[in-house]
């Protein structure tokens, strides 16, 4: 298990700071799209939308897929992958 | 006493008059026991008793009333039904004719329900002020369910169909019968314990009332009231509410809908996100192209059209092989997603792809861009010759002798004195 630390705070800063990345994206193409930027600008703001994207991009995939169930060894609890039960089961 | 003074009640009479009795002063009335002795005849007819610890009452329960009933009458049971007290001539027997039957256990539970919820709502568990936002992107999704049940199995179809990169961590809990409560609550407590948890969903599949009564006991209020994570309730099908509905940051109508709304946010992003990508690159090729268009114009003004015919005709070539280029790639990029999607790869190999082959372009298109102005003309041996004041010098009337004239080459500046003009248009 490589499960860091997180506290809800961070978790809540991280969304923010996501908001935020997309929000920036939105305007800087917004302002590409109305075409009143120079050369420079528009390369300025298309360098700085392409690390937006893969930005949030990556955010939005940080987390492995991963199904786990938790079990009882012992005194303690570990997570185990977890196997789906089949139809039969209701 | 006088025999003849004696009031002598025929057999019929008699019991008529007990009928009457009874049906006028007792009536229609609810009794509550304990049903035995079952009998259900041909006919249809339910003839069964009621009974408590000393006494028994027999009811006559007719095949044409029965059309209500919600359950199926077994010796044993803790019923109530409702009926006319009355007499059955033939045995003198008295009886009940029902025509409500309904389980007194459904109707105790009821009553459990209504007084829990008044009682935590009074305490304000149910505010709406109280609730926790669901997160816009939650990862790491703790279950508190059965894991042999129909709710999991429904949580993770949805999973498996929409793929994406969630982190689901399974407490099994007991959802029914003796100890299901305390474990749902230690359940909930648990995962709140633990790190990196975002959010949980807890419930299970549909039921009987009773089968779904842990999520009305007030332990498992009390523990989604207290837990730190906002709680998801999913228990049963979209019509069955319980106390944990009430008390959780949010109800789904069902375990397969409460796995929708955590997966369904992170899909509006990423559909949002794709779009703004491909609006991101497509308003860059619109700038290309009205660069382009300006370079035709500008290239037919006089002031270019001697030197830049050349010049013309390379920045022709270069187009031509900057679209021919550019097509193939985008035709590889595109058919390299196409293969990408196919093998069911995720949105980041796309961006990531995308990525590169976009900054590969940008980074073309500077070096085009850098071939087209003017300091590559200067590379090629032209120069520009300004005033001191920085007016272009087109034609040789601008100038006068001594004027101090600054001609700009590829590399560096070159400052003269003007000896001799001529020329002039």
């Amino acid at each position: 298990m490589t499960e860091k630390k997180e506290k809800p705070e961070k978790k809540e800063k991280d969304e923010q700071k996501f908001e935020e990345a997309l929000e920036r994206l939105e305007k800087i193409v917004r302002e590409m799209e109305e075409g009143s930027l120079s050369l420079e600008q528009m390369m300025a703001h298309f360098e700085e939308g392409s690390k937006l994207v893969k930005y949030c991009s990556d955010k939005l995939n940080e987390v492995e897929r991963r199904i786990e169930i938790l079990l009882k060894k012992g005194d303690e609890i570990v997570a185990e992958p977890f196997e789906p039960p089949g139809e039969e089961n209701t | 006493m006088d025999a003849d003074q004696r009031k002598i009640y025929r057999v019929t009479e008699l019991t008529r008059r007990i009928k009457t009795l009874l049906e006028s002063d007792i009536g229609f009335v609810w009794v509550e026991g304990e049903l035995s002795n079952l009998r259900r005849p041909s006919s249809g007819h339910l003839y069964f008793t009621l009974k408590d610890d000393t006494s028994q009452v027999p009811l006559a329960f007719f095949k044409g009333k029965q059309r209500g009933l919600t359950f199926e009458p077994k010796d044993g049971l803790l019923v109530r039904a409702h009926g006319q007290v009355t007499v059955y001539e033939r045995s003198g027997q008295y009886q009940v004719i029902v025509d409500v039957l309904e389980e007194a256990g459904k109707g105790a539970l009821q009553e459990a329900f209504e007084r829990l919820k008044r009682k935590l709502a009074e305490e304000g568990l149910f505010d709406e002020a109280r609730k926790k936002p669901i997160p816009l992107l939650p990862q790491r999704v703790g279950i508190v369910t059965s894991p042999t049940g129909a709710a999991i199995r429904d949580i993770l179809n949805i999973l498996e169909r929409r793929f994406p990169n969630l982190h689901v961590l399974l407490a099994p809990v007991k959802v029914q019968g003796e100890g299901a409560a305390d474990s749902i609550a230690a359940a909930i407590d648990y995962l709140n314990e633990r790190a990196g948890m975002d959010v949980l969903i807890v419930g299970r599949g549909g039921g009987s009332l009773e089968d779904l009564w842990a999520f009305n006991e007030e332990v498992v209020a009390r523990a989604i009231a207290r837990s730190r994570l906002p709680v998801i309730s999913a228990v049963g099908h979209e019509i069955d509410f319980t106390i944990s509905d009430f008390v959780a940051d949010l109800r789904a109508p069902t375990p397969s809908a409460a796995a929708e709304l955590v997966v369904g946010q992170k899909e509006m992003f990423e559909e949002l996100l794709t779009q703004t990508a491909r609006r991101l690159e497509r308003s860059l090729q619109t700038f290309r192209l009205e660069l382009k268009n300006r370079f035709t114009a500008a290239s037919r003004s006089y002031a270019f059209r001697e030197p830049l015919n050349l010049l013309k005709q390379y920045g022709q070539r270069v187009e031509t092989s900057r679209v021919n280029l550019g097509h193939s790639l985008r035709g590889a990029l595109r058919e390299r997603q196409q293969r990408l999607d196919e093998s069911g790869l995720h949105l980041r190999h796309r961006v990531d792809l995308w990525h590169k082959a976009v900054a590969q372009d940008v980074r073309r298109l500077k070096s085009q861009l850098r071939a087209l102005s003017p300091k590559a003309v200067l590379e090629r041996g032209y120069s520009i010759t300004r005033l001191k004041d920085g007016t272009i010098i087109r034609t040789a009337g601008n100038v006068k002798k001594e004027d101090v004239l600054e001609t700009q080459v590829a590399k560096g500046v070159i400052e003269s004195v003007v000896s001799k003009t001529g020329g002039a248009t």
